[in-house]
């Protein structure tokens, strides 16, 4: 699992709210209005919390009739469980700030080269000045 | 970036070892800088939240490196070793101890191939033990104890178990 992906399911179980709705997609599939029901919250609010834990992979939903069905994916929360997660995690976010780091060297070198190619040019010009 | 690179990390039950291979879109020479020169090592060796100090890092055959990671609480975790041989981007050699489990010591050899103009990185790090190997992967490299990483742990096996 990307760093990414595992960091969106570590974001997405931190609220009260979702976890309690994994503990009740853990019982099988709901609808929103069914999900909605034990919570003094509007139905777009668990739809938002719908959102986050769909983009972290931890739920699933589709279509059945007029209702939208969500559905638990064990796979990342197993996943984040691992033995391997945090050191994993460990090494995917050093990963990823190397990739930063090589993106920006090689940026800096680019536009090094650029300003060598540039510097090079108005030399060129000036002893073609100087000779003509 | 089209895709996000992925890091391979091979760890089998019951062998004292830990693979781990990881591509970069980055020439090599400039990908073994990144790990060799402690200006640049500083900044991208482990977790945002974990401050990072390089004390030394000798690369060259009996050169010795020191780093410590610092936590927002304020623990700190060293690390030390020893490098071996004519480190270059062919074979870079090193040992590892963390100065938490002294005595504990890995054998850390890294390489770094030319793929297209990318860097294929790959990691071999071997313990003296599979139980050093598996401290190692369970310590998750992070000092301290996380309650809320436990609390999280405690949820995610009853749903987990639940399916």
């Amino acid at each position: 699992m990307a760093a990414d992906q595992l960091s969106a399911v570590f974001a997405a179980l931190a609220d009260p709210t979702r976890r309690a709705i994994l503990t009740r997609l853990a019982e099988g599939d709901a609808n929103v209005a069914e999900l909605a029901a034990p919570f003094r919250v509007s139905q777009p609010a668990i739809s938002r919390h719908l959102k986050v834990l769909e983009r972290a992979g931890l739920i699933s939903r589709r279509r059945r009739a007029t209702a939208r069905l969500s559905h638990l994916e064990a796979e990342p929360l197993r996943e984040a469980t691992t033995w391997l997660a945090r050191y994993r995690a460990y090494w995917d976010e050093s990963y990823d700030r190397l990739d930063a780091l090589l993106a920006e060297l090689q940026d800096k070198q680019s536009q090094q080269d650029e300003q060598d190619e540039q510097d090079k040019r108005d030399e060129q010009d000036e002893s073609d000045e100087q000779a003509g | 970036m089209a895709t996000t690179a992925k890091t391979e990390i091979i760890a089998e039950p019951g062998v004292p070892q830990i693979v781990i291979t990881r591509e970069f879109a980055a020439p090599r020479d400039l990908v073994y800088r990144a790990y060799t020169d402690p200006d640049l090592l500083v900044r991208w060796l482990g977790p945002r939240r974990l401050t990072m100090t390089i004390e030394r890092h000798e690369v060259r055959d009996g050169g010795t490196w020191r780093y410590i990671h610092r936590d927002t609480d304020g623990t700190e975790a060293g690390f030390h070793g020893v490098f071996h041989g004519t480190p270059s981007p062919d074979n870079l050699v090193r040992t590892f101890e963390y100065e938490g489990a002294p005595g504990h010591v890995s054998l850390e050899t890294a390489t770094f191939e030319d793929h297209d103009g990318k860097t294929l990185v790959r990691t071999n790090a071997v313990f003296q033990s599979v139980e050093d190997r598996d401290a190692m992967i369970q310590s998750g490299m992070e000092s301290g104890v996380n309650e809320g990483m436990e609390r999280l742990d405690e949820l995610l096996a009853r749903l987990v178990a639940a399916r």
